[in-house]
């Protein structure tokens, strides 16, 4: 009787207390204000060569952190995206250089590496069981070791000596170097617009699909999403594999910038798009993983940093910088749940 | 009885002002007014219900007292002195302890019962910085020995059944010789034997002149402890009833309405064919096999004390886990679900027990809403090809909130912002967004209020007549609230299956009434 007189009530104006406004346009405000005060002490901040070179900047670093997102979101952390992208700029030089493939033979072995090495980890959480940071951390050290293994421990270029006393005889070709550095009307960097490509592709599948619910279901409440009828352990499998092959893929793209195939590159991936990551949870007081977050995030370190150099600050007080950044960000998430709870 | 009353009288005598007054306390959170001008008192060696309906303001003044948040405005006075308790250690300082139905509130896991029970004492750093086992195991065994508690206190917190755990909360909270005393649903998941122990100690924390707050929905329960009842509705206190009880009024006071069951007697003889037949089922190798079968249009409350097998049941056939033996079949087709995606594509649907662990999303999740919760089980059905419409999973959710009142502002609200009552019914709403074959619901009225549960009942009848309805309750009243037919179970088979009209109550009392010891604990 009364239950079916319950008329139901209409949606109330949402009105937002001062404190959830600020955190949720914390980053923003921030971003703003970073952008005036670089622009008022150097004037050639704001253009748009520099907003693009900035893009480019951290286009690799958002692109992994695009990935860790969806790991993240299922209540795992792919720690190993960062070698994986490394490993990836090795294997994809040893194929164009030592093997003289393509480029499409590169980028098709690279991704395809990528997507083994997310099954090799979802292997080992889903059906090793082994906790996903711990899983991944193995497989981190893995990749790093194996990527010098080929080549001895050297970096690959044409002309580089590999074990066995081969010469490699092949070249970066000139359509490979240009995923890392064509720029489409002579302004757009080229690895932009895939990172765009890719972070909206992955943003519509997590926000707007019934895959992305089922990723952050298990992430929040596994047993739930089981008995809902979730194939949870495909979707963190799925989880992994989409990590690898995107991180494999910012590996192509890192090779294609600096054109060889460099042991070194890829030390500080993994640790800025985690940080990316992370203050993306605070973009829009969401609380949560989200991939627009991530980007943003990624692009609010890279303004910094830019801002920063532009402003002749030392290159060694750049980590600092970041992990204040991150602690800041941090502290807007969790302090403000905690208020809210 | 008698001697209840002899006692109430005498600490009547005895204390003549009262322990914990609460005057004109308001509290208001966001745009709802949690409490208002309540007042209250509580006089050492009485029992006090509270009674109210989910969303009624009584966690908010249980949380009042024991010190989680301040009162807006009006006073507490402990032993007429005004008091605000700025937190729960302050509270206990003052003698002041909740028990609270959470798990996670009991104590620490990994450590033995007899830790947990002198946890308090070492925290408080009243012992002395080396603690003797021995002199451990002996504090720890006058702490259980003063509620009556024979639990092997070795054993660690965890390998406890809830009941038990619950039972070593409570003890630990008397330990620390309270004034007063709260009980937040203490019996929810104990069986009638140990709810019987828990009486037996409220009685004896009334003769040591214990204050005691006790919050339960169950009728029975207030009943056996309550000196007096008062009943909260709205934020206010709408009737305080002194014994003995009337139930009738405060009830009605309660739910603001009427209430009558929302049973509707039905014919036996209309039902259908066996939809659902379950033959020489062995829920564990070494139980004894049963056959059941399920009408069409029937509803069946299997009852049973916590551990009969009941879960295991409703996760075979929800395809949760497989038999030891035997066979099942829908429809007249064989039935032996991989898991319970299969379960739910052919409309065999179970909402589980503990809604928490089994049913809704933490407010991490992006979709935690009752709009998302209930659409969940349904996407790849409604969706099939991936992007996500609003219309549908809007109009599923609004049909839901009307069939079953759920109380909230809008169906974005996220699950945490509702009350127990409303959570439970936005899970089995979720259940009734498409058509079932076969409903399976595991103890659906925990922690939910009369007049919520008698909305659940009603809308899980309304539904019925087309589909084999399951409900798995521990509680005989509600078995006989909900069911048609009443099929008891004890230790893993079927001891009882009878229509409602002609089961002897106390054989349904008797074959349920007693679970063993070891066939609780894990």
């Amino acid at each position: 009787m009364s239950a079916n007189e319950t008329a139901l009530p209409v949606r109330p104006p949402r009105i937002l207390p001062v404190r959830e406004i600020a955190s949720r346009s914390a980053i923003f405000l921030l971003l703003g204000a970073l952008v005036i005060l670089f622009q008022l002490e150097e004037p050639a901040f704001l253009n748009l060569g520099n907003l693009f070179s900035i893009l480019q900047a951290v286009s690799i670093t958002a692109l992994l952190g695009v990935g860790i997102t969806v790991t993240l979101a299922v209540g795992g952390f792919d720690l190993s995206a960062g070698s994986m992208a490394a490993f990836s700029q090795m294997a994809a030089s040893y194929v164009l250089v030592v093997l003289q493939g393509s480029t499409l033979d590169a980028v098709i072995f690279c991704l395809i590496v990528g997507a083994a090495v997310g099954l090799f980890n979802a292997a080992l959480i889903v059906l090793v069981g082994i906790p996903d940071l711990l899983a991944t951390l193995g497989t981190l050290f893995l990749l790093v070791g194996l990527e010098l293994i080929p080549s001895g421990g050297r970096s690959i270029a044409t002309g580089a000596i590999l074990p066995g006393g081969i010469t490699a005889k092949g070249s970066f070709p000139g359509d490979f170097l240009a995923l890392g550095r064509l720029h489409l009307g002579g302004l757009v960097p080229l690895p932009v617009i895939i990172l765009a490509v890719v972070a909206l592709v992955v943003w519509f599948v997590m926000e707007r699909t019934r895959w992305g619910r089922v990723f952050y279901a298990i992430g929040g409440n596994e047993v739930a999403a089981r008995l809902a009828g979730a194939p949870t352990r495909r979707y963190r499998a799925a989880a992994y594999v989409i990590s690898g092959t995107i991180a494999a893929l910012g590996g192509v793209l890192l090779a294609a910038r600096i054109g060889r195939g460099d042991v070194s590159a890829g030390n500080s991936l993994l640790l800025d798009s985690v940080a990316a990551a992370l203050i993306g949870y605070a973009v829009l007081g969401v609380n949560h993983p989200n991939v627009f977050g991530t980007v943003v995030g990624a692009i609010f370190v890279g303004v910094l940093l830019n801002g920063l150099t532009m402003l002749n600050a030392p290159y060694y007080t750049q980590d600092f910088v970041k992990g204040a950044v991150l602690v800041g960000a941090l502290a807007i998430t969790f302090g403000l749940q905690r208020k809210r709870s | 009885m008698q001697g209840r009353r002899r006692v109430s009288s005498t600490v009547q005598n005895i204390a003549a002002a009262p322990l914990i007054t609460v005057t004109q306390v308001s509290k208001r959170f966001g745009s709802t007014l949690a409490l208002d001008r309540v007042s209250l008192r509580l006089e050492a060696g009485e029992v006090v219900a509270l009674m109210g309906a989910n969303g009624a303001g009584k966690s908010t003044l249980v949380r009042i007292l024991s010190g989680v948040y301040p009162p807006d405005s009006g006073e507490v006075a402990l032993s007429g002195k005004p008091f605000t308790a700025a937190s729960p250690k302050a509270a206990r300082r003052l003698g002041i302890f909740a028990v609270h139905q959470s798990i996670a509130e009991i104590g620490v896991p990994g450590l033995s019962v007899a830790e947990n029970l002198t946890l308090d004492r070492l925290c408080a750093g009243e012992t002395n910085a080396i603690v003797s086992r021995r002199q451990l195991r002996k504090t720890a065994t006058e702490i259980a020995e003063g509620i009556g508690l024979a639990i092997d206190l070795t054993l660690p917190l965890e390998r406890l059944t809830i009941a038990e755990q619950q039972l070593v909360a409570i003890a630990r909270a008397v330990a620390s010789n309270p004034a007063v005393i709260i009980f937040d649903e203490p019996t929810a998941s104990l069986s009638q034997q140990e709810a019987e122990r828990l009486f037996g100690v409220i009685d004896r924390l009334r003769q040591r002149q214990v204050a005691v707050l006790y919050i339960s929905h169950r009728l029975g329960d207030l009943k056996r402890v309550a000196d007096r009842i008062e009943v909260l509705r709205d934020g206010r206190i709408v009737g305080s009833f002194e014994r003995p009880v009337d139930f009738g009024p405060a009830v009605r006071a309660m739910i603001g309405r009427d209430f009558q069951s929302a049973t509707v007697r039905r014919d036996p003889t209309d039902y259908a064919a066996p939809l659902l037949e379950l033959k020489g089922i062995l829920l564990r190798p070494d139980a004894e096999p049963f056959d059941l079968a399920v009408r069409s249009g029937e509803v069946v409350a299997i009852t049973g004390a916590v551990g009969s097998g009941k879960t295991s049941l409703a996760e075979i056939i929800y395809g949760e886990r497989p038999p030891a033996g035997g066979t099942m079949s829908l429809n007249g087709r064989p039935w032996a679900p991989h898991g319970p995606d299969r379960a739910i594509a052919s409309g065999v649907f179970l909402a589980g027990e503990n809604r928490w662990r089994t049913s809704l999303f933490p407010s991490s999740v992006p979709f935690a809403s009752i709009a998302g919760t209930i659409s969940f089980p349904f996407l790849r059905a409604w969706f099939p090809a991936g992007p996500l419409t609003e219309r549908r999973e809007r109009e599923a959710a609004e049909r839901g909130v009307r069939a079953f009142g759920i109380k909230c502002r809008s169906i974005d609200d996220r699950l945490e912002t509702l009350s127990g009552g409303n959570q439970q019914k936005v899970v089995v709403a979720r259940w009734h967004a498409e058509p079932a074959q076969v409903l399976l619901l595991d103890e659906p009225f925990q922690g939910v209020d009369i007049g919520a549960r008698t909305d659940i009942i009603r809308a899980l009848r309304a539904g019925a007549s087309d589909r084999a309805t399951m409900v798995f309750v521990s509680d005989h009243e509600e078995a006989l609230e909900v069911g048609d037919r009443i099929v008891v179970m004890d230790r893993h088979r079927i001891v009882e299956d009878q229509d409602r009209e002609t089961i002897d109550l106390l054989r349904l009392l008797t074959a349920a009434g007693h679970d063993d010891q070891d066939g609780s604990r894990r």
